[in-house]
């Protein structure tokens, strides 16, 4: 994951990066599962791996590409940039291990374990306020997208 | 053959921190709006592989998948928003470079 990460953010073409972003959705989706978060897996992979990768590929294929010239140009001035970034991961790698703790975990009794319980019983207002967000975000493309009168 | 996950918090933490860093790198780095978006999206799957683990670890799981369903749907709201944002801008200046919205007017 980290990886498709780094490749995300690394690789020149806005293409590929839209690629690499939803390989690296699948592959939470895959964690989420060896996990048991189905549910979240689902979702995940849906909308985050198929959803917004597809409206990321939309926009990207809405705008028009570099001259060659200008696109090499620019490719030099972002490797100039982003050549850093491998060496700080590595960096913070080895500082990770070396200030490595273990961390007790303490499982607490009597928890909700069903999704759909915590989710309808629970979380009832959570919901709303995610409808609300979507109808939000609805509105929020609606007016983006008028036209010019 | 069954994996105990726990045993391997540290190495998820880890991989959480350095998928941070990334995402932060992009977002800091760049000038080209598009990019912007998927150093935020980097972001975002960073903090939910923390909450699921985290919901793993404490035995909450189910509490875990309610947060991530709440997190991808403010996403999706987030990346729609901001992906005709960018097309607006793409239309006015013919350009995603960041440094155009200097010339923006109110």
């Amino acid at each position: 994951m980290t990886l498709a990460g780094l490749w995300a953010v690394m690789t020149s073409l806005l293409l590929r990066a839209a690629i690499a972003l939803a390989l690296t959705s699948a592959i939470l989706t895959i964690i989420m599962f060896r996990l048991g978060a189905t549910l979240a897996g689902v979702f995940e992979l849906s909308v985050c791996g198929g959803l917004i990768s597809v409206v990321f590929i939309s926009v990207i294929s809405l705008t028009h590409r570099l001259p060659l010239q200008e696109y090499l140009k620019r490719r030099e001035s972002r490797i100039n940039r982003f050549i850093y970034l491998p060496f700080i991961l590595l960096a913070t790698v080895i500082i990770l291990f070396i200030i490595q703790k273990p961390i007790l975990v303490t499982l607490p009794m009597g928890t909700i374990t069903e999704v759909r319980s915590m989710m309808w019983d629970v979380r009832r207002i959570d919901l709303f306020g995610q409808i609300m967000v979507l109808l939000a975000g609805v509105y929020g493309v609606l007016i983006l997208f008028k036209g010019r009168k | 053959m069954v994996i105990d996950f726990s045993q391997f918090f540290w190495l998820f933490f880890a991989f959480v921190v350095l998928i941070l860093i990334e995402g932060f790198y992009c977002i800091m780095v760049t000038y080209n709006l598009m990019r912007v978006l998927i150093g935020l999206e980097i972001l975002i799957k960073a903090v939910t592989l923390l909450i699921i683990v985290a919901g793993y670890l404490s035995g909450q799981m189910a509490l875990a998948q309610t947060l991530v369903i709440t997190v991808i749907v403010i996403e999706v709201v987030v990346v729609m928003i901001a992906a005709g944002i960018v097309l607006g801008f793409y239309r006015e200046y013919d350009s995603l470079n960041v440094r155009n919205a200097r010339n923006m007017k109110g």
